[in-house]
């Protein structure tokens, strides 16, 4: 969509690219230690520069090296990489009234381009859709401008952290780092009781079934814990939404 | 998977692409508006933390199939560190930074 000469020239592009750049930087930084991750995890380096530019969403990469490598078939890694992107499905809803008046392809596209932080700077600094034609073409430069800067800097590390990796020996054990980015998203998203709650189950659940074939103890973890957090939380919590947060 | 390109591998790449673009585009990629059942809503708020803690927990104490059986482990304590950092002060990049600064010390220096 940054393509789109008559989307760049407009003026909130650029405040959406200014506002941005200095979170691309963490973004960078993140895009770059992914790289190393990948390549140093085992995958090649056209399967790594192939997830870079086509799956475009750190966490769930992340989450996906280790199946790959193991070998896991690949449902388990799709329904695994689905959970790990579940947080994206509540942003959509939200998104939709700021994108509805555009035809599918062209919201799709921005979807697709939307991450974590362009989606929260995005609805800060909009937190009403557009009601008239300009505020609609203004809002979605803004949204560009975002994205643009974010997916630059992720793309470029990346590509810098795919190459940089060749030079790294593999003793070093710095496939590590994914994991280990892997741990502050799970600390991020640890904000309820129960959520550490299904964290801890999912956790201990997949050790206890590690055994299983075809790392199924992932799936096993995941359908262990969502149940008893359901079940924990129709006996004991009154409000569930008032919970959330 | 050693480095070697893998066809199977790129279709499962390709799929994660999809994952990608079916999520971000959920509740828009329908013209007409619709919602979820309540439970699937409250799945929402269990499963992306249980996918990824399922992940990751054993990628930290498990070693060739087995619980890790010994305190030299560098990576229990590198994770340790790097979620502490978290509570601490925040931010996934110094999650990562501080882990690995424990990590590669115990790992490389003391082949932990």
């Amino acid at each position: 969509m940054f393509l789109s000469a008559a989307v760049r020239r407009r003026p909130t592009f650029r405040e959406g690219v200014v506002t941005m750049a200095p979170m691309a930087l963490g973004i960078g930084a993140w895009g770059l230690m992914t790289g190393v991750a990948m390549v140093k995890s085992g995958m090649s380096v056209i399967e790594a520069v192939a997830m870079t530019l086509l799956v475009y969403a750190g966490s769930s990469q992340l989450a996906a090296i280790p199946l790959l490598v193991a070998g896991a078939p690949a449902w388990v890694v799709l329904a695994t990489g689905f959970c790990v992107n579940l947080r994206f499905v509540v942003f959509s809803l939200h998104l939709r009234p700021y994108l509805m008046h555009m035809p599918r392809w062209r919201r799709m596209l921005h979807g697709y381009l939307t991450a974590d932080l362009s989606y929260a700077v995005f609805t800060t600094r909009y937190p009403v859709p557009p009601t008239d034609e300009a505020e609609q073409q203004a809002q979605e430069a803004y949204l560009t401008g975002g994205y643009f800067i974010t997916w630059c800097a992720w793309m470029g590390m990346s590509a810098v952290g795919i190459a940089l990796a060749n030079f790294i020996p593999q003793a070093w054990g710095l496939g590590f780092a994914g994991v280990l980015s892997l741990v502050g998203i799970l600390c991020s998203m640890a904000t309820t009781r129960l959520r550490v709650l299904s964290a801890l189950i999912a956790g201990a659940t997949a050790v206890a079934a590690y055994a299983f074939p075809l790392k199924l103890n992932i799936v096993t973890g995941i359908g262990v814990a969502v149940l008893l957090c359901f079940w924990l939380e129709k006996q004991f919590v009154r409000n569930p939404t008032e919970a959330d947060r | 998977m050693n480095g070697e390109t893998d066809p199977w591998t790129l279709v499962v790449i390709l799929g994660l692409a999809g994952v990608t673009v079916l999520t971000r585009c959920f509740f828009f990629i329908l013209d007409r508006p619709w919602g979820l059942p309540e439970w699937a809503h409250r799945a929402l708020h269990y499963a992306p933390i249980a996918a990824l803690s399922a992940v990751v927990i054993p990628e930290i104490v498990m070693s060739q199939g087995h619980l890790v059986s010994t305190w030299q482990e560098a990576r229990l304590y590198a994770a340790l560190a790097g979620a502490g950092y978290y509570f601490w002060r925040g931010g996934v990049l110094g999650t990562m930074v501080v882990g690995m600064a424990v990590y590669l010390p115990l790992h490389l220096g003391l082949g932990w």
